[in-house]
């Protein structure tokens, strides 16, 4: 066996960026925003050592659009921003979807609204959800807890955007962005410098803009006149999300058995979420704890399977309260929803959840 | 009927034999026509990809025989950056409108510009918002009436004519910029010069290469396709002078 060190060091924006190398992203626009600026500096680096392509865009705009249009040419394609510049991407988002073009869109979150601050939060929950920019369209949504989390779900993130022709965000937090973690040593072997690795491999894009030859004209687009036509399109988008929802729900549970109170929780928030829970159970009182991974398609069957059987849902986030909203429609009633949340970089403490617990528990 | 007569004039191959939606007296059919014809002439057809704009082309794609894409209005040439960084040996051009290019767009213009991105630029300039119902374009000419200007574009209320063309030509990212006209035959056979030339340019690995083509909207300058034509030529060109600025 190898002396090697099987795990190293590494920030969780800058192993984002190398699973997306890894996935074989060749292609990355993106303008300079905190807390994610380790995603576009590493990619400066490492793409032309792949033969991929950097582009510091002039805006956020103009980087989303960059990202339309490498993806539209059939390469593995990604951006990345914090909350305000997501803002701005939103119209490239709705454009990608309703195109039905892959692309991976990385958001690092922050405290808003407005300018906000630096720090980690989690109000961008409801924009990444629920659509985010005009029209009725969905991004699938991927919450990384961990940097090795992290890494694991931008690989996903570039198969699931590539096998449903949609955009996927991965949504992290300036917590899990900044902070450095062992992660395994990445599998797949380095790759050889070239133009040949512009083209991602992974998938036929039957679809893809190369030029005209031997075959008719292609046409990407999302305007549709004639009437009834757009109808036709977006039921084909609804049907895809369904197809989505049946497929791609995933979440972690623990002590999902004999809980009383369970705790609701994503990304940074759920490692606090569960630090808590096994305090409170060294205490006797029986916790547990729903990590959504995917939070759209949200996982709503656990919550409706357990809302006879518990006492409380208690729905912890970094926000004001967005994800809660989900886990109500979820249990339709059936069960008692509570909520704990702090906002503008404040992340709710163990003391304060188990605080929150003991409350339930009384 | 003699034999073997020798054909001069035909539809270009690329374009598709079909009507257009455009109005009476337009000049969007002569530019897409120009664009055909020197794709043809340069047998770069298989390699075009086009990036239709928001506005009265959108619709292009309709007409021309190779791939295309729409973007978001004034997002094209940072859609034609990422394509053509990612298939280099493609020939991507953009096809925009003022409102596109010079208003919405005009950060995506200038950087685009700027990178000396290896693309051709087919701006339009009818100075106007045709699509939208005629309303001001950042190159409304001062006292022209449109539907948001109806005492006439004043400069204390509105700004001037943006010049874009012009201040494009002094980046040094830029390597080709010539405004023409479709006023007249004379005029349409420099404009095709100058989108060819455009063409030739990427397809030399040149860099940037931008036309500005000035041209008619009869409907919402609300005149006669003749009339605007010569409106074109006797008020439009004093404005935005013809020829090479780069």
């Amino acid at each position: 066996m190898s002396k090697e060190a099987k795990k190293f060091l590494i920030t969780g924006n800058e192993a984002i960026a190398e699973a997306a190398i890894q996935a074989g992203c060749r292609f990355y626009a993106g303008y300079p925003i905190t807390p994610q600026n380790e995603v576009p500096t590493y990619m400066s680096r490492r793409m032309p050592e792949v033969g991929g392509v950097f582009i510091q865009a002039e805006s956020e705009l103009a980087a989303i659009n960059m990202v339309f249009g490498a993806s539209a040419a059939g390469t593995r394609a990604m951006t990345s921003s914090s909350s305000p510049g997501i803002s701005l991407k939103q119209e490239g988002i709705s454009y990608l979807a309703g195109c039905q073009l892959p692309a991976v869109i990385v958001n690092i979150m922050r405290g808003g609204p407005g300018l906000g601050n630096i720090a980690p939060a989690q109000s961008d929950y409801f924009q990444a959800t629920k659509g985010g920019g005009h029209g009725d369209y969905r991004c699938i949504v991927l919450a990384p807890s961990t940097v090795q989390e992290a890494v694991d779900l931008t690989a996903l993130a570039f198969d699931l955007a590539d096998k449903y022709r949609n955009p996927v965000i991965v949504l992290g937090d300036g917590m899990l962005g900044q902070m450095m973690e062992p992660v395994e040593k990445f599998k797949m072997p380095a790759l050889p410098a070239g133009r040949q690795n512009l083209k991602c491999k992974t998938d036929k894009k039957l679809w893809e803009l190369s030029g005209a030859k031997n075959r008719k004209p292609r046409i990407i687009r999302s305007l549709f006149l004639g009437e009834g036509v757009l109808e036709n399109w977006n039921k084909a988008l609804q049907n895809k999300y369904r197809k989505i929802e049946s497929e791609e729900k995933r979440y972690e549970g623990f002590h999902l058995d004999d809980s009383k109170i369970i705790l609701v929780a994503y990304g940074t928030m759920a490692r606090v979420a569960k630090e808590a829970m096994r305090e409170a159970r060294s205490h006797g009182i029986k916790v547990g704890l729903i990590r959504p991974i995917s939070l759209w398609p949200f996982p709503a069957e656990p919550f409706l399977k357990l809302s006879g059987k518990i006492k409380r849902f208690l729905v912890v986030e970094m926000s004001a309260g967005q994800m809660i909203e989900d886990v109500r429609l979820a249990v339709e009633g059936r069960a008692k929803v509570d909520f704990y949340g702090r906002t503008g970089g404040s992340i709710p403490s163990k003391e304060e959840i188990l605080r929150q617990i003991t409350l339930i528990n009384k | 009927m003699k034999k073997n007569k020798q054909k001069f004039f035909s539809r270009p191959e690329s374009m598709y034999d079909r009507l257009t939606h455009y109005c009476p007296g337009c000049g969007h059919g002569i530019i897409h026509r120009l664009i055909c014809e020197a794709v043809d002439e340069l047998k770069i057809r298989e390699k075009v990809i086009a990036i239709a704009p928001v506005g009265c082309a959108v619709l292009a794609y309709d007409y021309w025989d190779f791939d295309c894409i729409e973007a978001a209005h004034g997002r094209a040439l940072a859609v034609a950056t990422g394509i053509k960084r990612v298939r280099p040996e493609n020939i991507v051009f953009t096809y925009q409108g003022d409102g596109d290019l010079a208003a919405i767009g005009t950060a995506e213009t200038i950087h685009t510009a700027n990178r000396g991105e290896n693309l051709t630029v087919i701006f339009v300039n009818n100075a106007v918002y045709g699509m939208t119902g005629g309303q001001m374009a950042p190159t409304t000419l001062l006292g022209q009436k449109t539907a948001t200007t109806p005492r006439g574009r004043d400069n204390k209320n509105e700004g001037f004519p943006l010049k874009i063309s012009e201040m494009l030509a002094i980046l040094d990212g830029v390597k080709y910029v010539e405004r023409v006209s479709v006023s007249s035959p004379q005029e349409i056979i420099k404009a095709k010069k100058a989108v060819k030339q455009a063409f030739q340019n990427q397809v030399d690995g040149l860099g940037f290469s931008l036309v500005e083509v000035l041209s008619s909207c009869p409907t919402y300058w609300g005149m006669k396709p003749k009339q605007a034509m010569d409106w074109i030529k006797e008020v439009m060109a004093k404005r935005f002078p013809l020829g090479r600025l780069k």
